[in-house]
């Protein structure tokens, strides 16, 4: 059973690198999209530091929702989900390891790039620290709701728009508990209940979500 | 002991059941809305406070409640569906989602309507404002997914999960924007608190809750019925229905 999970992982990720404009266009708009704040805004250090926290997780946000078209698009055109979906292994199992391929592809590069930003927006070594937390925890959860939208979606033509739609309003939590967490971080506060609750919410994604993105699957492939 | 729900699971059967009730809330509506609008806007006291301006709240707090409980509805339903296969159930979420997102609407505008004279600005950050806002977007993200599929079985079936992961969703997101809302803002805005209401206002409000309450009751029967209509318009029972109402 786990060998099942590490490969779909393997292949998802080989399947990436043979085709790495896929990986890195969403960091590079996440980098654009951080860029252009300071562009609109002014370049005050002070102001800067004040909003990147809100920022980088929109830019986070928006970053996810343009990688997820791919999570589940190609394998539904070319049948491998339904595949996976015959396969004698739970189909909430194999989905999990196919986000948690996305993940490596997607978040992880937002953490490597987190560093450069808080450059960027001159955010202070605490901030940073809470920065990164966040991010660490708070990706795997966007792309586990964003799976959920994904899931419905997958068999649509129009599939991109509507993503956004079902699945911004369900992250507002992470928006909120990530950047208050970083603020409170700013101000030399203790920002580990934010990470608590950020951390459950992560906990009762993993656990709920798959059986969400199955069904969805289900009903988009029959 | 359900044996006797089973004939419901048949489409007309449903129709004609749904057809029964409707006049019944409808009766239980008009008469109640017309008092209750009536006392709460001609002959309950003025708030010492907030003087006549209070008085939307005999709008905004039943059509908020209502939106909320259009949500449990849809959530009830779209369980049954989901884990009970019925095909009618689902087509329920579908009718009751536009009707719960113009409740919500209700909400936010009489809110809105409500916060001009009260704080001093048409939109404020209040918790509850932005959480019914949010309860808007996610109606708004079932009605586009509803309509995007073609084939309407399926479209219930995914409105019906996006449903539920809703319901675990919006406390969370609640509490969020409660907790958000307490840390970024607290005294500088006027806490919205519900006071303790007097009777004589207290009456005439949960009137008109309840002919809000019975007014979502027959718009979800009608649009049901229409919903069942239109997905059915080639089965025998709906032709024959058509071509009786024709002639007579």
């Amino acid at each position: 059973m786990f060998d099942a999970f590490v490969q779909v992982v393997r292949q998802d990720l080989l399947a990436a690198f043979r085709h790495q404009s896929a990986i890195l266009n969403p960091i590079w708009f996440f980098v654009i999209v951080v860029t252009l704040f300071p562009l609109g805004l002014g370049s005050d250090p002070t102001l800067l530091s004040r909003i990147a926290p809100g920022i980088i997780w929109v830019a986070a946000l928006l970053a996810a929702l343009l990688s997820f078209e791919r999570l589940f698009k190609d394998d539904f055109i070319d049948g491998s989900l339904e595949q996976m979906m015959l396969s004698p292994y739970p189909l909430a199992w194999l989905v999990s390891a196919k986000i948690f391929g996305h993940w490596v592809l997607t978040g992880l590069p937002i953490l490597l790039v987190s560093p450069l930003l808080a450059v960027f927006l001159s955010l202070k070594m605490d901030a940073f620290c809470a920065l990164f937390l966040t991010l660490l925890i708070g990706t795997p959860i966007l792309s586990l709701l964003g799976a959920i939208g994904v899931a419905l979606t997958v068999g649509l033509r129009k599939g991109g728009i509507l993503l956004s739609l079902i699945m911004l309003p369900f992250s507002i939590p992470i928006l909120i508990f990530s950047t208050m967490a970083i603020e409170a971080a700013s101000f030399g506060q203790s920002y580990l209940g934010f990470i608590a609750l950020l951390l459950a919410m992560l906990v009762g994604a993993i656990t709920l979500a798959p059986f969400a993105i199955a069904a969805a699957l289900r009903v988009s492939v029959s | 002991m359900w044996k006797w729900l089973h004939p419901y699971a048949k489409a007309e059967h449903s129709y004609a059941l749904a057809g029964k009730l409707m006049p019944w809330f409808l009766v239980l509506t008009i008469p109640s809305f017309i008092i209750g609008i009536v006392w709460g806007l001609a002959f309950a006291p003025a708030d010492y406070q907030q003087g006549d301006s209070f008085r939307i709240i005999y709008i905004h707090v039943p059509a908020a409640m209502m939106a909320m409980a259009a949500y449990s509805t849809m959530a009830i339903a779209a369980f049954i569906g989901l884990v009970w296969q019925l095909r009618l159930a689902e087509m329920a979420v579908a009718a009751a989602a536009p009707v719960g997102a113009i409740y919500t609407f209700i909400a936010l505008f009489t809110g809105a309507a409500w916060g001009k004279p009260m704080w001093g600005a048409w939109w404020v950050w209040d918790a509850r404002l932005t959480s019914e806002l949010i309860l808007l977007f996610v109606y708004m993200g079932i009605i586009a997914l509803y309509n995007a599929f073609s084939d309407k079985v399926l479209a219930g079936r995914a409105a019906s999960i996006l449903t539920l992961v809703g319901v675990i969703n919006l406390p969370i997101i609640h509490f969020s924007v409660v907790w958000w809302n307490t840390l970024h803002q607290g005294a500088t805005i006027t806490k919205f608190e519900q006071p303790s209401i007097a009777t004589e206002m207290l009456i005439p409000l949960l009137i008109m809750i309840f002919s809000f309450a019975t007014f979502l009751g027959v718009m979800i029967l009608y649009r049901f019925r229409s919903e069942l209509l239109q997905r059915e318009q080639h089965r025998a029972w709906v032709i024959k229905l058509v071509q009786i109402k024709g002639r007579g």
